[in-house]
């Protein structure tokens, strides 16, 4: 059973991930990406990355999808659901990408992983990352929280009509 | 679902489309949306190596700020979006080529 | 405790950082009334913690809380509070002087252009002087020092208008860097021997012998006791500086022109006291040869003010030298190894003298307000022979002058007696005790005991001169003293508590011997042992032993003197037996030395100032003259006429290398411009292409 929703996902976030990257209508794939960041956190939960899978829905389906919504609709006059979207350079583009998707396959693949490999189950991981993020990343929590704030004045200060 | 290539394979198929849609998307927004499943590509394998190679919680701390890198970058490349359009009327980036000369 | 430590630490910060950004709104709101109450809160704290030490009454009781601060591996600094019987009895020192002195200042203060930050300086002041306090290490003594510093010099520049008082201010903060150098690098040769600011910590590992072990091998083969004789010396400066020793003793009357409540504060309680603190907090590693060298430098002290002390009519001069030879009494009590005694003064001088202060600026306030009504800007309000028979009009004003007087002369009943007492006991002791080493040949010890006594009958008869020139006699200029009325009573409330604290039975309670300074006091504070191992250290058991002794022929001498003092002083300014006058002119010499502070500024003027300015200068014209005219210009000369020919040989051979490079490279961006579109997605592929193609060459 497990079996069968992990690869359903996997189905799902690669379709959905297709829709967004090959989709004429901007919003539908907007909604697509949706799917793309539900599936990713359902793969966070197989790996028992619960506090990540908690954060993915909320940072990205909450947050980033929204501003994206609100970036879509802000710069289109909208009249109907349909808002179309071209793309430029397709032939380089899919011959250069496929290029690079062979590479990391091939990477990937010949690689025997299962030798020396065995899976950890975490069990919770919040005390963990709660416990590493005020020691050994404790600069870089900082130096982080000052970045937010960067861009948080930065973003407002674009922002502004009259710049 | 217990094997490392699964997620890796999931991995690179994300990117490769991320990658595709930064390339050829005309569409600014379109692009942003590129770049997160970039970032989320990039994700799957930090915690899945957390999980299958180092593990420790490493990689999922990295995550944690790499989502936070992301939500920031969202806002302000948003912010640069909505002052392209402002000045333009459109946000079509191959027209935004002033770099040229 | 320790929160209510940290409370009576940080209460003031408030209060300053309250002070200064809003402040200015409340000017007219009575919004200082908010510093005051946080200040009387603080004395409510401080005096809750006395408590606690009178219930507890035990003499070893100490308290420690530590944080680490920095740390960079080897080397760690903690910060930390450490509380015990000291700590306390000069928390509550700080707290009653500091908010007497703000409940004081609403009144004296009114009106002031720079009313808000006034309270606010003060603030700071107690915020760094309680830091002083409560620290538990040297290197959290020093941060605190230099805030003392910094806020005595904001409030002495109070009104910087004034050149003289700017001028003070500076002086004030420049002498004390002489001392604070000699302080930190002290500390940091303690440090480096034991790795520890910590007081316990130093004192613990002296004892243990990691100095005689570390300091040979850290400072070049130096003898250990000969280097923490140095330390100790070094550290000591500092309190030579903050204390206004010999010979850096110059900016403390000229700090004077400070307002006075300030001066009663900073300039005569707490801190200048502080260096006498600092000397309490290192006593136990000082070694003989470092507290014989402090024994001279405030025996040496307390007379020399002194004498300039008779001389002077400013009233706020005199005791202002007044201070600095207390302050010398205290320091020598600590030299002499009489711990108890030389902080006991502390105390009781911090009392009386905080009066003293506060009393004359009742009386200057009083000046001021009928020099202003009269219309006279000219008259100097301070200067004593513009007053006279002042008693009358100001009752409560002249009685707490006579007590603070009488217990600052060291008269039986008031706090002085004891404390003085029991210096003068303790160099009498010292001098009798010193049987080896350069002090016993020559009997030169003996000199502290006579620094001492003279000392004292020279304070009684300036005191008392000062009193019966500004209360006694007839008024020198009637049209000032028609005006003039007692303060209001915000002002003369403090004075009489202060009054009352100079009493004797304050610090002997439950027993009221007036000779006896037996009493809670004396049983609290114990001096601790030395605790020096690398040579000779001070003899604890046997200094109190001779203590004893010189107890009764030590009271003897100094009721003697005192009494001489006051005798000579009733007959000159009194009686007017003795023409002041004709006596100055008869000890010409003398009197001119004493009138001109023993030529002190001028020397420090003309003898390391101005010569080390001249020399500047010559370094400066050296460098004009000779060193630009002759080496650099000439050089540049030289270079001109080769560069010349050089020149010749670039322009044909380099110019037309570089000229050719030029064109080739203007032909390739020529044919590579044609790749740059402006478009980012272009560049993108250009990119991804690219990092294919490092990644093929890679594998293949």
């Amino acid at each position: 059973m497990a079996d069968f929703i992990f690869w359903m996902i996997w189905v799902l976030i690669v379709a959905t991930a297709g829709l967004v990257a090959f989709g004429n209508n901007l919003i539908h794939s907007v909604f697509a990406l949706m799917g793309t960041f539900l599936g990713v956190a359902g793969i966070y939960i197989f790996l028992n990355a619960d506090f990540l899978a908690v954060t993915q829905i909320v940072v990205y389906v909450g947050g980033i999808l929204v501003l994206l919504v609100f970036g879509i609709m802000l710069t289109n006059k909208i009249s109907t659901a349909q808002i179309s979207q071209s793309s430029v350079q397709k032939g380089l583009g899919i011959i250069i990408v496929l290029a690079i998707l062979v590479i990391i396959l091939s990477a990937v693949l010949s690689h025997d992983w299962t030798g020396s490999i065995q899976p950890m189950n975490f069990t919770d991981t919040v005390a963990g990352i709660g416990k590493l993020l005020f020691t050994d990343y404790l600069i870089l929590f900082e130096i982080a929280s000052v970045l937010l704030l960067g861009a948080l004045v930065g973003a407002a200060t674009l922002a502004r009509k009259e710049l | 679902m217990d094997h490392l290539s699964s997620y890796l394979v999931l991995s690179a198929i994300l990117f490769s489309l991320g990658l595709y849609t930064v390339v050829t998307r005309r569409n600014a927004v379109a692009i942003l949306m590129g770049v997160e499943l970039i970032l989320n590509a990039a994700n799957i394998n930090f915690v899945a190596f957390s999980k299958f190679v180092t593990h420790n919680l490493d990689g999922h701390l990295i995550s944690v700020f790499i989502i936070m890198l992301a939500a920031a970058e969202a806002a302000v490349a948003l912010a640069i979006v909505l002052n392209l359009y402002n000045d333009r009327g459109h946000i079509n980036v191959d027209e935004a080529n002033s770099l040229k000369q | 405790m320790i929160k209510l430590a940290l409370f009576i630490l940080f209460l003031p910060l408030l209060s300053f950082v309250l002070q200064i950004f809003l402040g200015r709104r409340f000017e007219d709101k009575k919004g200082e009334w908010v510093s005051v109450g946080i200040q009387f809160t603080t004395l409510i704290l401080s005096l809750i913690m006395f408590v606690m030490m009178m219930s507890k009454h035990d003499p070893g009781f100490s308290l420690e809380f530590h944080q680490s601060w920095l740390d960079l591996g080897l080397f760690k600094i903690d910060l930390g509070l450490y509380i015990d019987n000291i700590t306390v009895i000069m928390l509550n020192v700080v707290a009653i002087i500091s908010s007497l002195v703000h409940l004081y200042s609403t009144a004296y203060m009114e009106g002031d252009v720079r009313y808000s930050r006034y309270f606010g300086f003060l603030g700071i002041f107690t915020f760094s002087m309680n830091g002083i306090v409560l620290a538990n290490s040297l290197f959290m003594i020093y941060i605190f020092w230099e805030l003392v510093g910094l806020s005595s010099y904001l409030l002495i520049g109070h009104w910087w208008e004034k050149d003289s008082a700017a001028n003070a201010g500076k002086k004030a903060f420049i002498t004390n860097r002489v001392g604070d150098i000699g302080m930190f690098t002290g500390m940091l040769i303690i440090a480096t021997v034991l790795g520890t600011f910590n007081f316990q910590q130093i004192a613990e590992r002296i004892h243990e012998g990691v100095w005689a072990a570390n300091a040979g091998m850290l400072f070049g083969g130096i003898e250990p006791h000969k280097l923490l004789t140095i330390a100790g010396v070094l550290v000591f400066m500092g309190a030579v500086g903050k204390s206004a020793q010999f010979p850096l003793h110059v900016w403390l009357p000229d700090a004077m022109e400070g307002p006075t409540p300030v001066s009663a504060l900073i300039h005569a309680a707490t801190m200048v006291a502080a260096g006498v603190y600092l000397t309490v907090r290192i006593f136990p590693f000082l070694t003989a040869d470092a507290m014989a060298t402090i024994a001279f430098i405030g025996g040496f002290t307390a007379i020399y003010a002194a004498t300039i002390a008779i001389t002077q009519n400013d009233i706020k001069k005199v005791l202002a030298y007044s201070t600095v030879s207390q302050l010398g009494y205290m320091v020598m009590a600590l030299g002499t190894g009489a711990y108890v005694a030389g902080f006991f003064h502390l105390v009781t001088h911090a009392m009386f003298k905080g009066a003293l202060f506060l009393a004359s600026g009742s009386v200057i306030h009083a000046m001021h307000h009928s020099l202003h009504k009269i219309h006279d800007h000219e008259t100097d309000a301070q200067d004593m022979r513009n007053m006279g028979g002042l008693r009358t009009r100001m009752p409560i004003t002249f009685g707490v002058f006579m007590i603070t007087t009488a217990a600052i002369s060291g008269i039986p009943l008031f706090s002085g007696f004891l404390s003085k007492d029991a210096i003068l006991a303790g160099s009498w002791a010292y001098a009798a005790n010193v049987h080896e080493g350069w002090l016993a040949n020559l009997h030169l010890a003996w000199l502290l005991p006579v620094f001492g006594f003279g000392a004292a009958a020279i304070t009684a008869f300036y005191m008392f001169r000062l009193i019966f020139m500004t209360f006694y006699g007839e008024a020198k200029r009637p049209e000032i003293f028609r005006h003039i009325k007692e303060s209001p009573k915000v002002m003369t409330v403090p004075l009489m508590i202060l009054a009352i604290l100079s009493m004797f039975f304050v610090f002997t309670l439950p027993s009221v011997n007036p000779i006896s300074s037996h009493g809670w006091f004396t049983e609290l504070i114990q001096s601790p042992e030395s605790a020096v191992t690398t040579g000779p250290a001070f003899e604890l058991e046997h200094f109190e032993h001779g203590l004893h002794a010189a107890h009764v022929p030590a009271m003897a001498t100094s009721l003697i003197v005192a009494a001489l003092g006051l005798l000579l002083s009733v007959l000159i300014y009194l009686l007017k037996k003795i023409s002041a006058e004709e006596l100055a002119q008869k000890l010409g010499v003398l009197y001119r030395g004493s009138f001109n502070k023993w030529y002190m500024d001028e020397f420090y003027i003309n003898g390391i100032i101005r010569p080390f300015l001249k020399g500047c200068g010559a370094v400066g014209r050296f460098d004009l003259d000779f060193y630009d005219h002759y080496l650099i210009n000439g050089w540049g000369r030289n270079a001109k006429k080769t560069s010349r020919g050089v020149g010749l040989a670039d322009d044909l051979i380099v110019d037309g290398a570089v000229n050719f490079s030029g064109i080739i490279f203007q032909w390739l961006g020529w044919t590579l411009k044609f790749i740059q579109t402006g478009k980012i997605q272009n560049y993108l592929i250009f990119v991804l292409i690219g990092a294919a193609l490092l990644f093929v060459a890679n594998v293949f």
